[in-house]
């Protein structure tokens, strides 16, 4: 199993942000995480990427506790946080250098994996200029580039498509099921029609909790379509 | 592969930290500040050349209380603009221990410290050319200085890590840094020993910055000294470590 996920929960003060969530993810699957905004995608996303430890539960990337076993977890996992911070100084070029070495690759080593990622993640003639001169797009393509850099087997990824243009969502969608194919992937995203595109399973969270497992497939026959399986699954959220 | 991945870590943030400060223009111009500060308090306030002495004690006097609005200027962007830009989540996914990050960190802002001091080499050759001065001492109060300015970067460190403000972090590294420099200063251990009694005032005099570097300043080298610079910078390194591995925790 390249990831298991068990009763894990997060809270913030009182406010509790994940609560008890479980699921497991093998290789070559693409996992859908959606749900309204503040339900925790992005809390179990960081637990599973050992930014944040769990109060409770545990996840594990071939049975490695991240919590336990941070370090020898991170060698594993690929992640894109929310936003694509990076240092907008630097070059796309300078970055993923720096990213490589930090992660304890040799220079030899480091510059090989970047001119790799930079190829999949499809940074082109750009790759020379300050991270702050470019587009949204891109910036969130050297994101992706730096989560791919060690060619991890599991890639958590984090609204990977959020505010880039038709044609960019497109070329990110087609690297995430080329990278599926021999990995395991966790994306959240706020597109329904993103979810049906690429992901062979939909997760969806409200307020803390999964409130539904499935493949795009069967909750299109449930409910008739995606957009009503989310409506009717996360009514929670109007409520309150 | 890797044999040390935390050294490695560490040389590749500490790379990545000073490059930042030598592509942006703040590190230059709170260099130059220094400068124009340290050369106004040596000649107009310490009377350089008015002593008509072939030493540097009026330059080395003022730079515990430079220092202390210096360097909390350059410390405070550490981990505040991490927390701000959220490339902080970057940093905590790395397979990288906490310590390889906290002192990658520190080490590059000293490094901007340490070029700084030598900025002021001119200095000694200005002595040496108008008379013939105690290098020696010299030398000593030099590495006193530059470990003095590790301590105030390391307490900046820490105040860096409190806050995602830059603002907020220098103030509090202010703050803390005066304290702990005029803790030996005869105006505060007066004031202590009016409540705590003359022995208790002396000995919490000890602990002061201002107490340390005075025997460095001196051209003296004391051992309690180093071991007392070292201390303060371990320590403040330490919890920094804490305050970054708490953040994992969230609010737990």
């Amino acid at each position: 199993m390249l990831l298991q996920v068990d009763g894990l929960r997060k809270s913030f003060g009182r406010r509790v942000a994940v609560d008890n969530v479980g699921f497991s993810l093998d290789v070559g699957e693409i996992v859908g995480f959606l749900g309204p905004n503040g339900a925790g995608k992005s809390t179990t996303m960081r637990m599973i990427a050992g930014y944040l430890e769990p109060d409770e539960g545990a996840a594990k990337v071939f049975n490695i506790d991240v919590a336990q076993e941070r370090r020898r977890a991170q060698e594993r996992i690929g992640y894109l946080p929310e936003g694509a911070p990076s240092y907008g100084e630097m070059t796309p070029w300078s970055f993923l250098r720096f990213v490589a070495e930090a992660r304890g690759m040799t220079r030899e080593a480091a510059r090989h994996a970047v001119r790799r990622a930079a190829q999949d993640a499809r940074l082109g003639d750009s790759i020379d200029r300050p991270i702050d001169t470019l587009s949204k797009g891109y910036k969130r393509r050297v994101g992706l580039a730096a989560a791919l850099l060690h060619d991890p087997m599991l890639l958590i990824l984090d609204e990977p498509t959020d505010g880039l243009d038709p044609n960019q969502r497109q070329a990110v969608r087609d690297l995430i099921r080329r990278l599926g194919e021999e990995r395991g992937l966790i994306i959240s995203t706020h597109s329904l029609e993103e979810v049906e595109a690429v992901c062979t399973r939909a997760i969806i969270i409200d307020q803390g909790r999964v409130v539904t497992d499935k493949t795009p497939d069967e909750l299109r026959d449930e409910h008739g379509s995606l957009e009503r399986a989310f409506e009717a699954l996360t009514r929670g959220e109007e409520r309150a | 592969m890797k044999k040390r991945p935390g050294l490695s870590s560490m040389l590749a943030i500490y790379r990545r930290e000073l490059l930042s400060y030598l592509t942006t223009p703040t590190a230059y111009v709170f260099v130059a500040v220094f400068l124009f500060a340290i050369g106004l308090f040596t000649f107009q306030v310490g009377g350089f050349f008015d002593a008509r002495r072939a030493d540097l004690s009026a330059f080395f006097s003022f730079h515990p209380w430079i220092f202390m609005v210096f360097l909390p200027a350059v410390a405070m962007k550490l981990w505040a603009e991490e927390t701000r830009s959220g490339a902080i989540e970057l940093l905590l996914t790395l397979p990288a221990p906490t310590w390889s990050l906290v002192v990658g960190k520190f080490l590059a802002a000293w490094t901007i410290a340490f070029a700084a001091l030598c900025l002021t080499l001119p200095l000694l050759i200005t002595v040496n050319v108008l008379g013939s001065p105690d290098n020696a001492a010299i030398i000593t109060a030099y590495i006193g200085s530059v470990l003095m300015a590790g301590a105030y970067l390391a307490i900046g460190s820490v105040m860096s890590a409190l806050t995602p403000a830059q603002v907020v972090a220098f103030v509090l590294a202010v703050l803390v840094s005066f304290l702990l420099t005029a803790l030996g200063l005869p105006l505060v251990s007066d004031f202590f020993s009016s409540f705590v009694g003359g022995g208790v005032a002396e000995t919490i005099g000890r602990f002061s910055i201002l107490h340390h570097f005075d025997a460095a300043q001196r051209g003296v080298v004391e051992v309690r000294s180093i071991f007392y610079f070292g201390s303060l910078i371990a320590l403040c390194m330490g919890f920094t470590m804490l305050v970054i591995d708490a953040r994992r925790g969230g609010s737990r």
